[in-house]
């Protein structure tokens, strides 16, 4: 099973900026989502033009067609908010390439079924969404290293080393802000370190 | 000394490379390193398990080099390691008096001997040199106080300027300097346009930069590089010139006249030179001397 735990209150209102379409997905019965806790947050945030709650968004044929009576106000959209777990705001960034698609919860494992992922897009489960500053592609299953600071020196053409039929996922990543005008997201202060004492995830209430 | 300190004066710094063997006889290493390297480069660079293949340790190497009146560079990677480890060694290096630290991600296991064993990466280039320079802070990663007086180093890391994806590294570069990196040491160089071009755009950063040198053996060796490590590319003519007197190539002569003629053009755009000449140290001196540097008082 997995727990999607929500941000907080203020990184999401921080995320929220110029108009702004959320997604809910309510797909998995085995992922942990804070329904009510979201709905009550969402009520709060300025220049929402449309909130949209689906299922199974990780699909990518699924996100299409269940999206496609808001393609209007989609394409005005200046962001996306997603609330789902590490997959489906992967599938979303994807199909909306030049959107700022954002991440509103952070994905935690639990022993057990870890639901359904029918794609290459994958969540590492690390409760600390970073999808927010890498243009919504994950670092942690993106890059064979799973670093969290930019590229190794270890691409050739565009490929990583360890696997070559596979992407360098720092590229990808760089090439995504570039593209969205975001590169100033690799420019912080302290580099960025995994925190493997997974925290407090709260349990879930079914 | 911290090789840093060279980088101030204004000296063009010289480093080589030196790979401990599989097995504690570091006869062969010293015996060359007295002979070829002492009076021609200022430090060296010893290797972190290279290429993932598991030999003796960089940092007892180190000791053994520093020992013996020769500078040390303790390479550190952060795949073996994890954070608790990495750090515990640099103190370590502190500890026996091992001043400069070239600090790396390193390559992945599945390159090396030990294709099962598992890949650490807990802490990356960027993140290692942060934890160095939180301890010389007098903390540790984790914020914790260390006891007594902090260690000081001088900080490296790496750059490919003849990567395809150029813009890509040059971000890591400046991450690396933001978080403390204070020299460079590249990847292999063939293509001195591109190394030039490539430091127009570093030397925003402030931080010296040794253009790095991979002795070219032989053809083979050149397009097993083309296809198989990243950031070097050799290019078609430096290959035809490989071939062209294979008897010339076959003594080394030819990979020694490349390397000097790089030498030659990149001068002016860089810092220093570091030389990887994978077992070809003996050849080191020609080049140095055919592209017209002098040798060194050795510093220690």
């Amino acid at each position: 099973m997995l727990i999607t735990q929500l941000k907080s209150k203020e990184t999401i209102e921080a995320l929220a900026q110029g108009k702004t379409v959320i997604i809910n997905c309510h797909g998995c019965k085995e992922v942990y989502f804070a329904e009510h806790e979201a709905d009550e947050l969402q009520k709060d945030l300025n220049g929402v033009t449309q909130i949209i709650t689906t299922d199974y968004i990780c699909n990518p044929d699924n996100l299409k067609l269940q999206l496609q009576k808001h393609t209007d106000v989609i394409n005005a959209a200046d962001t996306i908010l997603v609330f789902s777990c590490g997959v489906g705001v992967q599938t979303v960034a994807a199909q909306f390439e030049s959107k700022k698609v954002y991440s509103c919860c952070d994905t935690y494992p639990l022993p057990g079924f870890q639901g359904v992922t029918p794609l290459n897009v994958d969540c590492g489960q690390c409760g600390e969404c970073y999808l927010n500053g890498t243009g919504g592609i994950c670092p942690i299953t993106a890059c064979s290293k799973s670093l969290l600071n930019g590229q190794c020196g270890g691409a050739k053409e565009g490929m990583c080393e360890v696997d070559k039929e596979m992407e360098c996922g720092w590229e990808r990543i760089y090439r995504k802000l570039e593209k969205l005008n975001k590169l100033d997201n690799m420019k912080y202060d302290a580099p960025k370190v995994r925190n493997y004492h997974n925290p407090n995830a709260e349990e879930p209430i079914i | 000394m911290r090789i840093t300190e060279l980088f101030q004066r204004g000296e063009f710094v010289l480093t080589a490379e030196v790979g401990p063997p599989k097995g504690v006889e570091l006869d062969h290493l010293i015996k060359d390193a007295h002979e070829y390297l002492k009076t021609r480069v200022h430090a060296l660079n010893v290797t972190d398990n290279q290429s993932s293949v598991m030999r003796t340790g960089s940092l007892a190497t180190c000791k053994v080099l520093k020992d013996e009146g020769l500078l040390p560079i303790f390479q550190i990677t952060c795949r073996d390691r994890n954070r608790i480890a990495l750090q515990s060694d640099v103190l370590s290096a502190a500890l026996l008096g091992i001043e400069n630290l070239l600090l790396l991600t390193g390559d992945y296991t599945t390159l090396g001997d030990h294709p099962q064993a598992k890949p650490v990466f807990d802490l990356d280039s960027v993140s290692l040199i942060h934890a160095v320079k939180r301890m010389e802070e007098g903390f540790d990663i984790a914020g914790n106080a260390i006891d007594g007086a902090p260690p000081k180093f001088a900080k490296g890391a790496v750059v490919s300027p003849c990567s395809d994806s150029v813009d890509v590294q040059l971000a890591k570069m400046e991450a690396k300097v933001k978080a403390g990196c204070e020299y460079f040491q590249t990847q292999g160089v063939y293509e001195p346009e591109k190394f030039i071009k490539f430091m127009e755009q570093a030397k925003q950063f402030g931080v010296p930069v040794q253009l790095g040198l991979i002795i070219p053996k032989n053809v083979g060796m050149c397009r097993y590089m083309n296809a198989n490590v990243a950031g070097v590319h050799v290019p078609d003519d430096m290959i035809k010139e490989l071939q062209a007197d294979k008897e010339k190539t076959k003594a080394g002569d030819t990979g020694v006249e490349i390397c000097a003629r790089l030498i030659k053009e990149c001068k002016d755009y860089a810092q220093g030179v570091h030389i990887m000449s994978l077992g070809w140290e003996n050849r080191i001196p020609e080049i140095l001397d055919m592209a017209g540097i002098a040798p060194i008082t050795p510093v220690v």
